[in-house]
C-alpha cells in the first residue's frame, strides 16, 4: 500500500501539507506530492476537499494470518499479589470471548496468594498456572519464554496484558518472537463485525490523537491494556473451571532481581482507590492554593491530584500528578480546579463518572469535558464550597 | 566497551492537535526535535564511556532528514553516527522498525544497547524489547539509575509501578531509560563545530543484507486503519446561576451521589 494523489483532482490547495505529522507532503507545480518521507500513517486521506489523496494497493502478498482460537489474559502477579489490571482484563476478555463465542483463558505465572481459582470465579473459564519458584520473581527472558512457548502450543486469538511495568517490558518480546502485531497501552478492544478482527484503540501523540490499529494477517492479536479504564466482570463465588499446569521451560534468566524496594506512597494507593479526587493546577497559584484544595478533599473524604504545571511549579509532589506521565485515575467524582484540561491531563482521568471543572476562564478546554462547570475564580468558590459542606455535615 | 544507542526524530507532539470537525491533524510548523527520552540514552551513554571507557555511536532509522538529529547527538559529544534510511523502510510499525535497527546494530557490533523509554510520536515503548529480542540478549527495560558497570555485568535500578527492582545483567545487553536518569548535557562549542564536520555513515537494506519481507509495511503485522479525536463527555451543564446558587445546587448533587 502506499499514498497518491491524483494530480487531474488535486487544486493545489495544500491543506494536506498542514495535515502531514512528518512533513511528508511538498508543493510540486502546483500540486501536493508525497515523498518518501511518508510514514503511511492516512493522516492525509480525509482532508483533502477534492479527494484527490488515495491509498494505493500495490499487490504486497501477505503471509496468512494462520488459525487461532480463544482470548487469553496475562495474570500479573508481584510479590505474590495479583495486579488489579488482571481483573480489569479478566472483564474485558471476557466481553470479547462471548462476542467470538469462544473460552477465556489466564495466563498465571507464579501463584497468588488465593490461587488460580481466584481468576476463575472472576471470568475465566481455564489457568494455565505455572507455580514455579523460577517465575516468583519478573525476568523477561523467562517470562517471554514460557507465554511463548504455551501460544505456540495452544495457538490463542487473541493475547492481552496489563499496559504495567511488567507488561510492557515482555509482551514485546513475546510479539517480536512470533512475527505478530502488538498495540500498545489500549484504552479500548472490540470485535469488528464484518472480520473479527480485534479493533484495538490507543491514544499516540501524547494523547492529542486516538488511533484504531488492526492486526489483520497475523496470530495472536497482541495488546497491552492501560490500567483503570476497562471494567472488570462480576465475581461469581460457584464458577468453574480447569486449570492446567504448566512445566516451566527455559528458566535460565541472564538478568537477576537482587533486591526489590517497594515505594508505593499512601497517596499513590489513595489516588487509585479514591471516591472523590480534588485537584489543582496552575490556576492554584501556590502551596497556599493547595492547602484550600486539601481542606475541601478531607471535608469529602476525598485525596487531592494535580496537573504536571502545579508538579513543575514544584507546588506538590510528583506523585500526585495525573495524566499521560503520571497516574491513570477514575473515581466518582474528580473537581478539577485551576486546571486548563489539556490532554495530557484528561487522558488520565477522562474516566471519572463526574467531572466538576472550576476555572476563570470560561474557553477552558476543561469544560468540554465536565459534567459541571463552573466560571469562577476558584479562591471563591471552594471556601464556599467547603462553608456548605460543613454546614451540611453539622461541623 | 561498544555502546549503540538508538535515537528517533519526532514530530514535537505537545503541538500536535486534531481538528474535531474533520478528525486529521493539524500540525502547522511543528518542528522536529530528537525523541526527549532518547536524549536521557545519549547522556546514560556518554557517562559510561567516562567512566569504563569507549566508544558512542547513535543509530537511527529514518528519512534523510533525520540526518539532523544525528548530528544534535555529534555535538553533545558522541563518537559517530549512522543513518539507516532506505524506501524500503516507509511504514515500519514497532516490529519491523526494531527488525531493521537489530539488523544495523549487528553490523556495529555493540556490547551495551540504549534506547528511550518511549518515542513521543508512538508512545509505544516496544521497539527496545524488541530489538532484544531479535539479538537473543537481554533486556531492562524502564533503567532510572545505572548502579555499576564492569566488563561483561551491569547493574541497574529498574522503576516498577509499585517501586524499583534492582537488577543485574550478563552483557551484551539492552537496556531502555526514564527521564529520573540524568539530566542530557547541552552540546558544546567544540562539539557544535565538529557536528557541522562529522560524516554520517548512511546504510540501505542491501548493505544490511535484511529480508525484504521483513521490512517496511510488509514486515509490519499492525495497521492504522483510522485516527480521530480523543472524546468528549456527553451531558455537561455549565452553572450559570449566581455563585451561591452555583454551589449550593453542586453540593446538593454531591449529596445526591452520597458523596456527603
Ligand atoms: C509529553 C507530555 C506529557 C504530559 N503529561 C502530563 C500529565 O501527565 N499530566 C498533566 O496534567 N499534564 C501533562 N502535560 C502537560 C499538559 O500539556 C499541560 O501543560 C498541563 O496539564 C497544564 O496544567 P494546568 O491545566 O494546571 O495549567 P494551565 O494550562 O496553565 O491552566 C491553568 C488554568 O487555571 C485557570 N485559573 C487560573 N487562575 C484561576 C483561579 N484563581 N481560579 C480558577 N481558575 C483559575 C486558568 O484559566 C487556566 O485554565 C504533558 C505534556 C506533554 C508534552
Ligand atoms: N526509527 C527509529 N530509529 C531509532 N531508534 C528508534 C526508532 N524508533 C524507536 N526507536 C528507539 O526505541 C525507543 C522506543 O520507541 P517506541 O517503541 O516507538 O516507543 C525510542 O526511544 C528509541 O530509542
Amino acid at each position: 500500500m502506499y499514498i497518491s494523489v491524483t494530480r487531474d483532482k488535486c487544486s493545489g490547495c495544500g491543506v494536506c501539507i498542514a495535515s502531514c505529522p512528518y512533513d511528508a507532503i511538498v508543493m510540486h507545480e502546483d500540486r501536493a506530492r508525497i515523498t518518501e518521507l511518508c510514514q503511511l500513517c492516512r493522516a492525509c486521506l480525509s482532508v483533502c476537499p477534492e479527494g484527490a489523496i488515495s491509498e494505493v494497493e500495490d499487490g504486497v502478498v501477505r503471509k496468512e494470518k494462520g488459525q487461532g482460537r480463544g482470548v487469553w489474559v496475562f495474570a500479573e502477579q508481584r510479590s505474590g499479589r495479583l495486579a488489579g489490571v488482571s481483573l480489569e482484563l479478566l472483564g474485558a476478555g471476557r466481553r470479547l470471548a462471548d462476542k467470538l463465542g469462544a473460552e477465556l483463558s489466564a495466563v498465571l505465572l507464579g501463584n497468588v496468594e488465593r490461587g488460580a481459582q481466584e481468576l476463575i470465579c472472576w471470568g475465566a473459564d481455564r489457568v494455565y498456572l505455572c507455580d514455579d519458584p523460577a517465575m516468583d520473581t519478573f525476568n523477561d527472558e523467562p517470562y517471554a519464554n514460557v507465554l511463548s512457548e504455551l501460544i505456540a502450543q495452544y495457538k490463542p486469538e487473541i493475547v492481552l496484558a496489563g499496559a504495567t511495568a511488567i507488561g510492557r517490558s515482555f509482551f514485546p518480546r513475546v510479539a517480536a518472537r512470533l512475527h505478530t502485531g502488538l498495540t500498545a497501552d489500549c484504552t479500548s478492544l472490540d470485535i469488528e463485525e464484518s472480520t473479527g478482527n480485534l479493533l484495538q484503540v490507543r491514544p499516540a501523540f501524547g494523547g492529542n490523537i486516538m488511533a484504531t490499529i488492526l492486526c489483520p494477517h497475523s496470530r495472536p492479536q497482541m495488546a497491552t491494556v492501560r490500567p483503570r479504564v476497562m471494567k472488570a466482570a462480576e465475581y461469581q463465588d460457584d464458577k468453574k473451571g480447569e486449570v492446567i499446569p504448566v512445566k516451566p521451560v527455559k528458566i535460565t534468566s541472564s538478568t537477576r532481581v537482587t533486591e526489590t524496594v517497594m515505594e508505593v506512597s499512601e497517596v499513590a494507593v489513595n489516588l487509585q482507590d479514591a471516591n472523590i479526587i480534588v485537584a489543582g493546577g496552575r490556576g492554584a497559584g501556590g502551596e497556599k492554593g493547595f492547602k484550600l484544595l486539601f481542606e475541601l478533599a478531607e471535608t469529602l473524604d476525598g485525596s487531592v491530584a494535580a496537573s504536571r504545571a502545579a508538579v513543575d511549579e514544584g507546588w506538590i509532589p510528583y506523585r500526585h500528578q495525573v495524566g499521560q506521565t503520571g497516574k491513570t485515575v477514575g473515581p466518582k467524582v474528580y473537581i478539577a480546579c485551576g486546571i486548563s484540561g489539556a490532554v495530557q491531563h484528561i487522558v488520565g482521568m477522562q474516566s471519572s463518572d463526574i467531572i466538576i471543572a472550576i476555572n476563570r476562564n470560561p474557553e477552558a478546554p476543561i469544560f468540554s469535558i465536565a459534567t459541571y462547570g463552573i466560571v469562577g475564580d476558584m479562591f471563591e468558590v471552594v471556601p464556599m464550597m467547603i462553608k456548605k459542606i460543613r454546614e451540611i455535615k453539622g461541623l | 566497551m561498544k555502546i549503540v544507542v538508538c535515537v528517533k526524530q519526532v514530530p514535537d507532539t505537545a503541538e500536535v492537535r486534531i481538528n474535531p470537525e474533520t478528525n486529521t491533524l493539524v500540525r502547522d510548523g511543528v518542528p522536529s526535535i530528537i525523541n526527549p527520552y532518547d536524549l536521557h540514552a545519549v547522556e546514560a551513554a556518554l557517562q559510561i564511556r567516562e567512566a569504563a571507557g569507549g566508544e558512542v555511536t547513535t543509530l537511527t532509522m529514518g528519512p534523510p532528514q533525520a540526518e539532523n538529529a544525528l548530528r544534535e547527538t555529534v555535538s553533545m559529544g558522541v563518537d559517530r553516527a549512522v543513518l539507516l534510511t532506505d524506501r524500503l523502510f516507509a511504514g515500519s510499525d514497532t516490529w519491523a522498525t526494531a527488525y531493521t535497527l537489530y539488523k544495523g546494530i549487528e553490523h556495529l557490533g555493540a556490547d551495551i544497547i540504549l534506547c528511550g523509554k518511549q518515542a513521543i510520536d508512538g508512545d509505544t515503548a516496544q521497539v527496545g524489547p524488541e530489538i532484544a529480542e531479535f539479538f537473543g540478549m537481554p533486556h531492562i527495560a524502564y533503567v532510572r539509575k545505572i548502579v555499576e558497570v564492569g566488563n561483561d555485568r551491569i547493574v541497574v535500578q529498574r522503576l516498577m509501578d509499585d517501586g524499583f527492582d534492582v537488577v543485574e545483567s550478563s552483557l551484551p545487553v539492552l537496556l531502555t531509560v526514564v527521564r529520573e536518569i540524568n539530566v542530557p548535557r547541552l552540546p558544546s562549542l567544540k562539539g557544535k563545530m565538529a557536528a557541522k564536520k562529522a560524516g554520517i555513515l548512511k546504510l540501505s537494506a542491501a548493505d544490511l543484507k535484511a529480508e525484504e519481507e521483513n521490512l517496511g509495511l510488509k514486515g509490519s503485522p499492525t495497521q492504522v486503519k483510522n485516527i480521530f479525536a480523543p472524546e468528549a463527555k456527553a451531558n455537561r451543564k455549565v452553572l450559570s446561576g449566581s455563585m451561591e446558587d452555583n454551589v449550593a445546587q453542586l453540593v446538593n448533587e454531591l449529596v445526591e451521589m452520597k458523596c456527603i
